[in-house]
């Protein structure tokens, strides 16, 4: 069995129906993302993984079913969900966003290395670390999401459009930090973005979605050299 | 399972809901059975006063009285979507002008009724004002101020002469004029059912018109009332002072009936019997607002049948504890109170025939 | 000179007790966006379970935190048995279950221990304070007491990592459940913290106004003008407050308006600021999206 598995699942808001029957897969150690169009579904299935939304289906996790589970006892079995917005606690520091971050960790000494560990892949949070977390840049906020993230020693982290709304050089250091990332903590990620080209380079397999739908999967290889998606989706 | 009690937070939907849609759960659906049942209503009320001791006619026109009161009420929070905790202020306001009036100047207390509503209009109307600014649990706020403080402010030394102080004003009893016929009690009963009746009416045709509709749609969606030309500031004052008005035109009634008035017959308790009214009879219902009079003067005699079961005497606190569990009871299993109730039974019986 | 001292001294006392209910208040109203009007009425309630125990033979200073402890279950109890399921319900919902709670508590006070007035105790001697008659031991032990409390409440606040998640829970409840933290359960938190404040600041105060079950209804106005005052989205402001209104009530009752209209201050107080200065003195002003 896959590390995440999900199938048949549907996703409501209210009365609408946004995923209508949802199948995929992702590997232990490997990079996925979910390409599509706005309203393609994308920020939802991240949702549902999480038990923000009421859904359907079933959705695995490393043999556990995460389906009903609240949405806190999901984060325990080691996910990090970077949200959509970065959900940064503007009004404390940068540090303290990053001890949240650790909430479910025991020990000083665990919350001090993963504290290190953070501030080694992001020194600019070092510098920050007593400034208001509301008062960081764009870009500084969404390496504070990432690093919280990091922080819960995740399994597992979901990225829901990193790139939003930062400038280009910056998105080029965001994503070479998550890269390794990747390859140190061995940390899986599914990752979500509009920016089909940058999720395609970082990323091993691909999942085209278009309205609630899976319609096309793939290596990103595969995806990437398909004519109709860089027409759709590449611009080239 | 907790469903909308309350009826501003339909201004979150996406699409606001048609105030005609709003009109026909407000009343009930059927015009045929609705004008039935006002018709045994109507004769019940009339026939009535004459198989009663005089006690029981009291405790009718007491309820009428309180209908009045919740009816006010629900003009406001049920039709406009603005919270009161206070309106036991307007209804000792509304005593007390009776009361003064007819203690200190000797009017007949039917000379009374029309000045004691006008002045709640006026108070309502100058605390809706700067209460405008104040968004829903604000208004909470300074109304449950306005209710806790009214009591201290009608015994304040310095109108004593007027008021009476603590000890408040003794009036005369109305005599009938036909006391061969109808009894002092059974006078009175008819003078506050003739008054109820105008009232009930003057609202039903109130929250159907034009001013009814954009009371509606304010609760409903501010803004979009705003844009479609509303004058929002003028209605939710408006509204108030004449939410005010009838609780006050109510206060009047009480103070006629009980020829009593006292500070302290006007404390926030007194608020939570309305808001109990309001809630229990049904939110933005005109007929529960005539349930819910009913409903909060027969609950002490209940809790009076709690408390013999407990051997004890004095259940007269034990009314607010059971108050306070039909409150809670009604925001979890019955939210559109007793006027939905008989809605979803009278449909289904419609369905079925 | 010597009774502006006095009734200066004496409204910081009263003004402690008012910063306790305001900062219940604030606390609750950062967590839910909601007035807990019955806030009064718990403490009240609290503070006749003191005094049942003390009637049982029980010392004061046992008897404390023991109520403390009541209390704070109680709180936690009302927030998953009540106020948990109606999470999601429109404002009228709560304000109707706060306003419930309030008569359930009053009339079930009434009840079991009756709308007679009781004296209830106060723990400190009655004898002057370094020789001066301007503050009574019972009021300076009110401060203190009122003060180590406050200090507690804003270490546990600023330095435990519950305290943190219990902020964060109240700032974006969102983010706080992707950290793991069970927003819940820290509600149910809040609520048991408000509720043990509350009998802290009902067994003060109740010596001073002798205890029966309408005790706290003025004193929970005054703790909402506190809270109005300081600022609703800050707890510290509220504590400010608190003890603010404290000091004007006196000095205006002293020198203005004379003791019969007290809660009308109050009143023109919270209607005033609330239209005049919304954020208060020390609080965010907070924009409304639409």
């Amino acid at each position: 069995m896959a590390f995440l598995e999900v199938k048949g699942l549907e996703a409501f808001y209210g009365h609408t129906q946004a995923l209508h029957g949802l199948d995929f897969e992702l590997e232990e150690g490997g990079i996925t993302t979910i390409l599509g169009a706005n309203g393609a579904g994308k920020t939802t299935t991240l949702r549902s993984i999480c038990g923000m939304v009421r859904n359907n289906g079933s959705i695995t996790f490393d043999g556990n079913s995460l389906i009903g589970k609240a949405t806190e006892n999901i984060v325990r079995l080691g996910i990090a969900h970077v949200p959509e917005g970065r959900g940064t606690f503007v009004r404390i520091t940068t540090e303290e966003n990053l001890r949240l971050g650790a909430y479910t960790i025991k020990g000083a000494k665990n919350i001090a290395d993963a504290m290190d560990r953070v501030y080694n892949y992001f020194p600019r949070l070092k510098e920050r670390r007593n400034q208001q977390a509301g008062t960081l840049s764009g870009g500084e906020q969404q390496m504070l999401a990432v690093g919280r993230a990091l922080m819960l020693r995740p399994r597992l982290m979901l990225l829901d459009e990193p790139s939003f709304g930062l400038a280009p050089l910056i998105v080029k250091e965001l994503f070479e930090i998550l890269r390794s990332i990747n390859n140190d903590e061995k940390v899986s990620m599914l990752l979500v973005e509009q920016n089909a080209t940058l999720a395609l380079n970082l990323a091993d397999h691909a999942y085209l979605l278009e309205t609630g739908r899976v319609v096309m999967s793939g290596t990103s290889e595969d995806i990437s050299s398909d004519e109709a998606v860089r027409q759709s989706y590449l611009g080239y | 399972m907790v469903a909308d009690v309350n009826t501003s937070s339909a201004g979150r939907r996406a699409i606001p809901e048609n105030p005609a849609n709003n009109l026909a759960i407000a009343g009930i659906r059927l015009p045929v059975w609705n004008k039935i049942l006002i018709a045994i209503l109507l004769v019940v009320a009339v026939i009535a006063p004459f198989f009663l001791e005089d006690f029981d006619v009291f405790q009718m026109t007491y309820a009428l009285v309180f209908a009045m009161a919740i009816l006010g009420l629900n003009l406001l929070t049920g039709f406009n979507g603005q919270f009161s905790l206070g309106h036991s202020a307007f209804f000792g306001i509304g005593a007390y002008t009776t009361a003064m009036m007819m203690a200190h100047w000797e009017v007949a207390f039917y000379w009374t009724i029309i000045p004691a509503g006008i002045v709640c209009l006026v108070a309502g109307f100058l605390f809706g004002l700067p209460a405008l600014r104040l968004e829903g649990l604000y208004l909470a706020l300074a109304t449950f101020a306005l209710a806790t403080a009214m009591p201290q402010i009608l015994k304040y030394h310095a109108w004593e002469d007027l008021t009476g102080g603590v000890q408040g004003l003794d009036l005369d009893k109305p005599e009938s004029p036909f006391p061969d016929t109808l009894s002092d009690d059974q006078y009175l009963y008819f003078i506050v059912l003739v008054v109820a009746i105008i009232l009930f009416i003057c609202a039903w045709n109130l929250v159907r018109g034009r001013t009814g509709r954009a009371m509606i749609a304010i609760r409903d969606n501010p803004i979009a009332a705003q844009t479609m030309g509303v004058n929002n500031a003028v209605y939710k004052s408006l509204t108030f002072g004449v939410s005010a008005l009838y609780t006050g035109i109510a206060g009047s009634m009480s103070a006629i009936i009980i020829q009593f008035v006292a500070p302290d017959s006007f404390t926030f308790l007194l608020a939570v019997t309305f808001l109990v009214g309001l809630v229990v009879g049904g939110v933005a219902s005109i007929p529960g607002a005539i349930f819910g009079g009913f409903f909060v003067l027969l609950i002490p005699n209940i809790s009076e049948a709690v408390a013999d079961m407990t051997g004890r005497t004095d259940a007269k606190g034990l009314s607010w504890a059971v108050y306070g569990l039909f409150l809670i009871i009604t925001v979890y299993v019955m939210p559109s109170g007793a006027a939905g109730l008989v809605r979803l039974l009278v449909g289904k019986l419609a369905r079925r025939g | 000179m010597e009774y502006f001292l006095q009734q200066t001294l004496s409204g910081l006392a009263n003004g402690a007790i008012y910063a306790c209910v305001a900062l219940a208040v604030v606390m609750i109203y950062q967590a839910i966006d909601h007035f807990n009007f019955a806030q009064g009425e718990m403490a009240m309630f609290s503070t006749f379970i003191a005094w049942q125990m003390m009637q049982w033979g029980m010392p004061f200073w046992l008897v404390f935190p023991v109520c403390v402890v009541i209390s704070f279950a109680g709180g936690v109890v009302i927030e998953r048995v009540i106020f948990g399921p109606i999470h999601n319900a429109p404002v009228l919902s709560h304000v109707i279950v706060f306003i419930a709670l309030f008569s359930i508590f009053n009339s079930l006070a009434g009840f079991i221990w009756e709308f007679t007035i009781k004296p209830f105790p106060s723990p400190f001697p009655e004898k002057d304070v370094l020789g001066t008659n301007l503050i009574a031991m019972h009021e300076l032990g009110m401060i203190g007491i009122t003060l180590v409390m406050l200090v507690m409440i804003y270490l546990f606040f600023r330095f435990t990592p519950i305290g943190l998640a219990m902020r964060a829970a109240a700032a974006n409840p969102v983010s706080a459940r992707l950290v793991g933290i069970s927003v819940k359960w820290m509600l149910s938190l809040g609520w048991g913290l408000a509720a043990a404040i509350g009998a802290v600041a009902g067994m003060l105060i109740a010596p001073m106004v002798y205890l029966e079950p309408n005790m706290m209804l003025g004193i929970l106005l005054y703790g909402f003008a506190g809270a109005v005052v300081g600022g609703l989205t800050s707890p510290g402001g509220a504590v400010a407050g608190g003890f603010l209104v404290g000091v004007a009530e006196n000095l205006a009752g002293a020198y203005v308006i004379g003791s019969e209209l007290k809660l009308t201050f109050a009143l023109v107080l919270i209607v005033g600021v609330l239209l005049l200065r919304p954020a208060g003195l020390f609080g965010r002003v907070v924009v409304n999206r639409v």
